[in-house]
């Protein structure tokens, strides 16, 4: 029999004042194997945790049972307190009377109930807990980045600082990311590419960071400390030790009519390509869907102008297998398609662009060398007007439910900058609402008003029709004069949605880290570890895990490299003791259990068994404990009920149900 | 300590996994999303973890209804652990159904650790659904039944 | 008597919209081709449903001017539906005046220039059959 200590935790008024934390604790000494109970205002506390220690010295208890928040909150924390008594810390159970209790439930009574049964359940698992000791598992020191944009750029140079290898794994032929595509960042106004290409150098010069450009993952296996990963990179067509990067081949290329994704497609680049100037690898891909030579296979004008002779048109796909300790994502984002928005007639006019489009447009390496133009007729706009929102906000399926942050920024940006160069062009920008929160960002808004006169005007945009005229046709409303305004304009910008890099669910399933509805990766903790993926290993940096401008990615990407150095400094890994554990002699070699394993971590055995007397050489399963995560899916699979998963194991179940249904 | 008797309170028990539905209900708790107090939460690491057994054990000692929850299908913390999940549960369910236990008993809802929301509403349903259909007779254990 | 809640709520239990939802963007009313005309404006009509201030809405011009083309509807991104919202206000005064149902008697005097034919017949659909 089990000595059991409960400890009911009041959490200030959090549970005390719905759960009648007393009656819980006189319920509690009821119990069979309960031999100690008692309550306290914070249980977590210091003092919370020496009343622990001392009911464990002098009672002699071998399980305990804290009734208090989430065991996702504070689960660790006393089973070290635990441990430090010297009770084996998976001796230790959580009742959850916090979240699923005394938060939502307003009657007294019913709380005190529920509270009552919760208990009773983590009392009959406790009193069928074992002790548990963790294995231990090493730890590769080499970090993983995917993504090379300013988040993954910014972590592996932290890293590689740390001095851990990195490896960046970036699918575009250059790192950079959207922060390359941007002209000047706020509040500031400094030239992205000024702050970034010091940035990309840094990391492609850094002894310790190896860069794979154009490169995807393929495939990832085993638990942290110790990835397993496939990258694939991809046929760049271009030796890129011989590349020198002078540009001829891009130059002589003779199809030069593929949309440029760098510049939204705004200009055409060639078959041959390097997406930027300031591209690092400076080594261009072949376009192979596009490449005269790959279409008919007549061609080869590049090879021929190549000094270096370092085309080579058999290069083949490579696969790269590599081992990491730890795997940070940073995958970023994209603008959302505005298709379904007919209204704003994105699709209709060439002069209804997005604000990435506009970017590109005022930078002097973009499509009209850095000059306001539009699109259609490349005349200089007079009247510009920039729609707020589209697809923010939106609780329909076009777009999307949450704000992007960004654009309230960015668009007093563009303002700002097209009234600074252009001051006869005419800016009106619609908004919902003007979200400034950032040091410096409201003021670098009411600059924008009062000493550039962009003209604000609170409501939206109901729609936007081309005419005849070539201008364009805005209707919109202004709540605060309570007035429909149509206004003509020779361009319109909308600020659209941005999204998570649609490639991003395919990643997170390979990484088995959870993502949610609108596919930003999820933290740990919304609050207390914000950078870290439920999934140990897995660390989190940039627009992957939500909307978020550059000092903010910049920071995040320096928490995530600071996780991921501190996972990589320790030599080894204590690893979760609550793995699959089949009894031998009920085992009949069946291996259904490991068609089932998502890991591999059951093999068989062939060995003598003592059942009953009867000695004889059996197949038996066989689980390495490093390799099992502990799902249990084999546990329900056996059909002779050999395997049990320890920690949650069938008896321990049974006991929660039948105390629940008691 | 004693609700009346007179008022029908099912036996709920609710299996949630680890990772996504266990945290979808800590985030229902974060955010006060009420919901019938009839519904005690078992943790399990996956839903895959939930053996049949396990249901049946609930129904027998006088549960009235039995709902798992899961990651969404693709986003299992163990990849593949809910579709086990998936196909075991639908057995069941038409075990169960064929052996005159109504299907609204049980339930599979995958929740997520972001669906605090959908977490309280389903339970929500459910507890309404378990009401509606009173008290499970057909696979209790009067044996195990107490008084 | 009726009170100004239970109008609110009979509102929105004709449009099956939700007042509460709008972020006050004004989408409505920049899209809405009959604004001008409107003496309570569409995206005040959603506040006003919200605020319960409804005999105001039941004596609105609005009413009779909203075209039901739902170009609101269509692009809220709220999902607030404001035309529905008008829409309903409208049956309930019409309902009102005919006690339950619109009567067949009655829609000569109804044929009121200003009044959108849209209108009758979308009360014929729901409330004779």
């Amino acid at each position: 029999m089990q000595r059991i200590g409960v400890f009911v935790c009041h959490c200030g008024s959090n549970i005390a004042a719905t759960v009648d934390v007393k009656k819980v604790v006189e319920m509690a000494k009821l119990e069979p194997g309960v031999v100690h109970a008692e309550d306290y205002q914070y249980m977590c506390s210091e003092a919370g945790q020496a009343k622990i220690d001392a009911a464990i010295k002098e009672k002699g208890l071998t399980g305990m049972v804290v009734c208090s928040c989430s065991p996702r909150m504070h689960e660790t924390t006393f089973r070290k307190a635990a441990e430090r008594a010297g009770l084996n810390p998976y001796m230790v159970e959580i009742a959850n009377i916090r979240e699923h209790c005394s938060w939502i439930h307003k009657d007294m009574e019913e709380a005190t109930k529920k509270a009552v049964i919760l208990m009773r359940a983590a009392v009959a698992k406790v009193n069928l807990n074992a002790p548990l000791q963790p294995g231990e598992s090493r730890v590769t020191k080499r970090a993983l980045v995917i993504g090379g944009g300013i988040a993954g750029i910014q972590t592996a140079i932290d890293i590689a600082d740390a001095g851990y290898e990195v490896d960046i794994v970036e699918k575009e032929p250059s790192i950079g990311g959207r922060m390359s595509q941007i002209d000047k960042t706020f509040p500031t106004l400094d030239c992205s590419a000024c702050i970034l290409t010091p940035k990309m150098v840094e990391a492609s010069a850094h002894e310790k960071i190896t860069l794979y450009t154009y490169s995807e993952v393929e495939k990832v296996s085993g638990f942290v400390g110790d990835f397993t990963v496939d990258i694939r990179k991809k046929a760049r067509s271009v030796d890129m030790d011989k590349c020198t990067g002078c540009g001829v081949c891009q130059e002589k290329c003779p199809s030069k009519k593929t949309p440029s994704e760098f510049n939204r497609g705004l200009s055409n680049r060639s078959a041959i390509y390097t997406p930027f100037a300031q591209a690092i690898p400076n080594v261009p891909v072949i376009d192979r869907e596009h490449c005269i030579k790959f279409k008919t296979g007549k061609c080869g004008v590049c090879s021929k102008v190549c000094q270096a002779g370092a085309i080579d048109y058999d290069q083949k796909d490579e696969i790269i297998t590599q081992k990491y300790g730890a795997i940070v994502v940073a995958t970023g984002f994209d603008m959302i398609k505005l298709d379904k928005y007919d209204e704003y007639a994105y699709n209709q006019s060439p002069d209804v662009i997005t604000s990435l489009e506009l970017e590109r447009i005022m930078n002097a390496a973009g499509p009209t060398k850095g000059h306001l133009e539009r699109m259609s007729d490349h005349k200089a706009p007079k009247k510009m007007v920039f729609v707020q929102c589209v697809g923010s906000r939106c609780s329909d399926e076009r777009g999307k439910s949450y704000c992007s942050k960004i654009c309230c920024m960015y668009t007093a940006k563009h303002a700002m900058l097209i009234r600074d160069k252009y001051p006869d062009v005419d800016v009106t920008v619609f908004y919902i609402d003007v979200r400034t929160p950032g040091k410096n960002f409201d003021e670098f808004y009411r600059r924008a008003v009062e000493e550039y006169g962009v003209h604000y005007i609170k409501g939206q945009v109901g729609k936007v029709v081309p005419q005849e005229n070539g201008q364009l046709l805005v209707q919109a409303s202004d709540l605060l004069d309570n007035k429909q305004i149509l206004m003509e304009a020779d361009m319109v910008v909308l600020a659209a949605a941005i999204e998570p890099n649609p490639d991003v669910r395919k990643i997170a399933t390979m990484l088995t880290a959870s993502i949610d509805t609108n596919n930003f990766l999820t933290e740990a903790h919304a609050k207390l570890r914000p950078v870290e993926s439920p999934t140990a290993g897995i660390f989190l940096s940039g627009v992957c895990q939500g909307p978020k401008d550059i000092p903010e990615t910049v920071s995040q990407a320096g928490a995530a490299a600071v996780k991921a150095i501190g996972l990589l400094a320790k030599d080894k890994l204590m690893t979760n003791p609550c793995t699959a554990k089949p009894d031998e002699l009920l085992c009949n070699g069946c291996s259904t259990c490991a068609n089932v394993c998502p890991y591999g971590a059951i093999s068989y055995i062939d060995k003598e068994v003592n059942d009953h007397g009867i000695r004889e050489v059996r197949r038996i399963a066989q689980v390495n404990s490093a390799l099992c995560q502990g799902c249990g899916a084999c546990t329900v699979a056996c059909p002779s009920g050999s395997m049990d998963l320890q920690g949650f194991s069938n008896r321990q179940i049974l006991a929660e149900v039948d105390a629940i249904c008691r | 300590m004693s609700i009346e008797n007179t008022e029908f309170r099912p036996k709920i028990v609710a299996f949630c996994c680890n990772w996504c539905s266990y945290a979808g209900a800590d985030l229902a708790g974060s955010s006060r999303l009420v919901y019938p107090a009839d519904v005690k939460i078992i943790r399990v690491p996956c839903s895959c973890r939930v053996n049949p057994m396990f249901i049946l054990r609930a129904f027998e000692k006088g549960a009235d209804g039995v709902i798992m929850c899961g990651c969404h299908p693709g986003d299992c913390h163990y990849s593949t652990g809910n579709y086990y999940a998936r196909r075991r549960m639908t057995l069941l369910f038409s075990m169960l159904d064929f052996i005159g236990v109504e299907n609204g008993r049980t339930r599979v809802e995958w929740v997520s650790a972001a669906e605090g929301v959908k977490f309280s509403q389903t339970m929500n349903e459910f507890a309404e659904k378990i009401h509606s259909l009173g008290k499970n007779v057909r696979l209790e254990d009067l044996r195990c039944r107490k008084n | 008597m009726k009170t100004a809640r239970d109008n609110a709520e009979k509102i929105k239990e004709i449009s099956g919209a939700n007042p509460q939802k709008c972020m006050k963007c004004g989408k409505c009313s920049a899209t809405c081709p009959a604004f001008n005309e409107m003496d309570i404006k569409p995206h005040q009509f959603v506040s006003y449903v919200a605020e319960e201030n409804i005999d105001a809405l039941m004596q609105s011009e609005t009413l009779w001017k909203c075209l039901s083309c739902f170009a609101c509807v269509e692009r809220c991104p709220r999902d607030v539906k404001p035309g529905k919202l008008i829409d309903a206000a409208r049956q309930m005064v019409v309902r009102q005046r005919g006690a339950d149902y619109l009567k067949a008697e009655e829609i000569p005097e109804l044929l009121d220039p200003e009044l959108p034919q849209q209108l009758l017949v979308s009360a014929f659909r729901r409330y004779k059959r």
